[in-house]
């Protein structure tokens, strides 16, 4: 088993529609973290997690899945979701946690569920999800399903139990998954060289009895190559280890000071590296790219997002009955009455609407 | 004297136990110069060097299981884990390990150390940034609970738990974080590990409560003050070791008892004050004990101010047992 590291981003002139989407995707992926940066300023949403800086690393190793596949996700991949499926009222709904929200309200900010394109939500425990991708890997492989599991988590989730774990059990049992470890270089104000002593996280690998690979994860087409390897692996019962080099470039979340302890011309150095401007450049160079087209998409995409968002302000209050759902199959009667009581409270004080009514004991 | 918020409070107490003792360290996620995320830490690496206060890998299992480690090798971890509701990978560590070591060992090895967690809602934090999980660890026999409310006992509770030979999980109401403030005594000082405070006087009913539920149960005792009805409003900032004498006699002393937690109801803490009650003091019940809890359910995000028991539902409470 290898350890390999490579910055190969194909040389050839890249597939002119698949070039376009990737862009598209790409430029998506950061209008909705300003546009979602703005919200959270003017305090109607509560907390952003952006993945400024992380876009080509996302959409291009998230673009090597067919609809069939399945993306196991962390706080960042937001934007991978809206891309195979996860339509942009419920990516916003999410972020208000609105009554529009499929998950109810229940979860914060930044944790989204699309159950038509196979992206189950991650709990924000971290690292738990990297052994939910391994079992879902090992059912596809006794119910002999084509399906091929994609395990995201974070540079920091690596000295999780879930990351030994989950690695461990995919190797020994060979089922058709493989994870994707973004590497921003920070796990809140933790560098990567403090998270492990290894030079590289793709070293951890081989511990595992699994190939794993280093990939510049600011070149999306690198990217998309590296995972389209992995799935290929995956598809034959290899799983593999991927760690795409990046950069976070702002906080860890919208609650974050960075500058508390990490160094500007850092930053500085990464944003030269800026994974959107080096992506346009080359498609300029290229001839797939028009001058002035990407502030063209730019403009289409932000006038979408801000449409949906218009939808989203207006959405309904929460029932109260949803307090009490989803706990089990059906509202057992020890939370019916918790409720009732709770509810005959509620209407007495003007809280509760006619629809938050009773439940029948 | 200062007039420091909760967490500045726990803050000087930490600082207050490194300058004390060179074996005292703190350790966790991002606790070094960023200072923890909610700034408990804030300065600590600065003042005693990243050889005392530093950041770990994201493990909550390795922070715990090292300190125990640390422990009974002679130094005084004071870990923490940056959220309740993340202490779960280190459960293994602290339930069979930190927890029953004397025991197991016939009090040869032991593990004095102190475990720092921010808990309970009130943020929008979700329901992995809000939980309440007292309960689970007060099952734990070899272990001790300890929740502050104020600032004074904040820092005080810190320096006995530090001080204290046992394995202490200190549990931090981070919605009284930067809401309440109070006069800290500057220096060293302790508070009791095992006895309640009297955060209210009243003849009609008592109210048991700890951590972000005293300020809104004391908010409702003034309700229902302006109604005549005097509420003893305790704290009972050591859940383990309880003061049980005191809490009998604050039952007693009214005759009416509301317990009010933020955590699920069933086999939460208040079930135990209610059984403690009921075993010892059933003859000076003038009514039934009620609970004002959370709901059976995990922890909301949107709807968190529903679940949480806030000054009207507490008020309700009052008003029946008082009213029975
Ligand atoms: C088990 C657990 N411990 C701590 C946290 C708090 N926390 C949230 S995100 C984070 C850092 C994650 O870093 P990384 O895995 O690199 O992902 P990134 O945020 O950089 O995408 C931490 C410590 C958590 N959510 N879960
Ligand atoms: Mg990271």
């Amino acid at each position: 088993m290898t350890k390999t590291k490579s910055d190969a981003s194909a040389r050839a002139v890249p597939d002119r529609v698949e070039a376009a989407a990737l862009l598209r995707h790409m430029l998506r992926v950061r209008v909705l973290d300003e546009r979602m940066l703005k919200l959270q300023r003017a305090g109607r949403v509560g907390f952003v997690g952006t993945a400024k800086g992380l876009e080509a690393a996302l959409i291009g190793s998230a673009y090597a899945l067919r609809p069939k596949d399945w993306l196991w996700s962390g706080l960042r991949e937001g934007g991978a979701a809206v891309m195979r499926g996860l339509p942009l009222s419920e990516y916003i709904a999410q972020m208000y946690c609105n009554s529009n929200d499929t998950a109810k309200g229940r979860q914060m900010c930044n944790h989204f569920q699309h159950k038509g394109s196979n992206y189950p939500s991650w709990s924000s425990v971290i690292g738990t999800q990297i052994p939910h991708g391994v079992g879902a890997a090992f059912a596809a492989k006794q119910r002999g399903l084509d399906e091929v599991h994609a395990i995201y988590f974070g540079d920091g989730a690596t000295s999780s139990n879930g990351f030994h774990s989950g690695l461990n059990c995919a190797g020994v049992w060979q089922v058709p998954c493989y994870f994707v470890c973004v590497d921003n270089g920070w796990a809140i104000s933790v560098c990567s060289r403090n998270q492990t002593a290894a030079e590289s996280f793709a070293d951890k690998a081989v511990a595992y009895g699994m190939p794993g690979r280093e990939v510049d994860g600011n070149d999306v087409l690198a990217c998309l190559e590296a995972a389209r390897e992995a799935h290929e692996l995956a598809r034959r019962g290899q799983p593999s280890l991927l760690v795409l080099k990046t950069y976070r470039m702002l906080g860890h979340s919208s609650s974050d000071d960075p500058t508390k302890y990490r160094d500007e011309a850092e930053v500085l150095a990464w944003a030269a590296k800026d994974p959107l401007d080096r992506f346009e450049a080359r498609l300029l160079a290229d001839g797939i790219l028009a001058q002035g087209e990407r502030a063209r998409i730019e403009a289409e995409l932000t006038a979408e997002i801000d449409a949906e968002i218009h939808v989203q302000e207006a959405a309904p209050k929460m029932a109260l009955k949803t307090l009490v759902e989803d706990v089990y199959a059906d509202v057992p009667l020890h939370l019916r009455r918790q409720y009732n009581r709770f509810i005959a409270v509620a209407e007495r004080l003007g809280h509760a609407t006619p629809g938050d009514g009773a439940f029948p004991l | 004297m200062a007039n420091l918020t909760l967490i500045q409070a726990v803050n000087d107490g930490l600082k207050t136990a490194m300058r004390a003792d060179p074996s005292v360290l703190v350790f966790g996620e991002d606790v070094g110069p960023k200072g923890g995320v909610f700034l408990a830490t804030e300065g600590l690496t600065k003042e005693f060097g990243a050889g005392r206060c530093f950041d770990t890998p994201l493990s909550e299992d390795g922070i715990v299981g090292a300190a125990i480690g640390m422990a009974v090798n002679g130094l005084r971890p004071v870990c923490e884990i940056q959220f309740q509701d993340f202490i779960f990978p280190a459960f293994d560590q602290i339930v069979s390990e930190a927890a029953k070591l004397r025991y197991r060992s016939g009090g040869q090895y032991t593990a004095p150390m102190v475990i720092r967690t921010p808990y309970g809602g009130g943020i929008r934090g979700g329901l992995y940034h809000s939980q309440s999980g007292e309960a689970y660890f007060c099952h734990t026999p070899g272990l001790k609970v300890v929740i502050p409310s104020t600032p004074y006992d904040a820092k005080g509770l810190l320096l006995a738990s530090i001080a204290d030979p046992d394995p202490v999980l200190f549990l931090e109401p981070k919605a009284l974080y930067r809401t309440v403030k109070g006069e800290v005594p500057e220096g060293q000082y302790t508070v009791d590990l095992s006895t309640l405070r009297t955060a209210r006087e009243g003849k009609s009913v008592t109210v048991f409560c700890y951590g972000a539920m005293v300020p809104v149960c004391l908010k409702a005792a003034d309700q229902a003050a302006e109604k005549g009805i005097e509420c003893l409003v305790v704290d009972l900032r050591t859940l383990l070791p309880l003061d049980e004498e005191g809490v009998l006699e604050a039952a007693k002393q009214t005759g009416r008892v509301v317990v009010v937690h933020e955590a699920p109801r069933f086999c939460g803490f208040g079930g135990e004050i209610s059984a403690i009650i009921a075993e010892n003091a059933i003859e000076y019940m003038e009514a039934p004990i009620a609970r004002v809890t959370g709901f059976d359910t995990p922890f909301p995000n949107t709807l968190e101010h529903h679940y949480m028991p806030d000054d009207r539902r507490v008020l309700d409470a009052i008003e029946h047992v008082w009213n029975y």
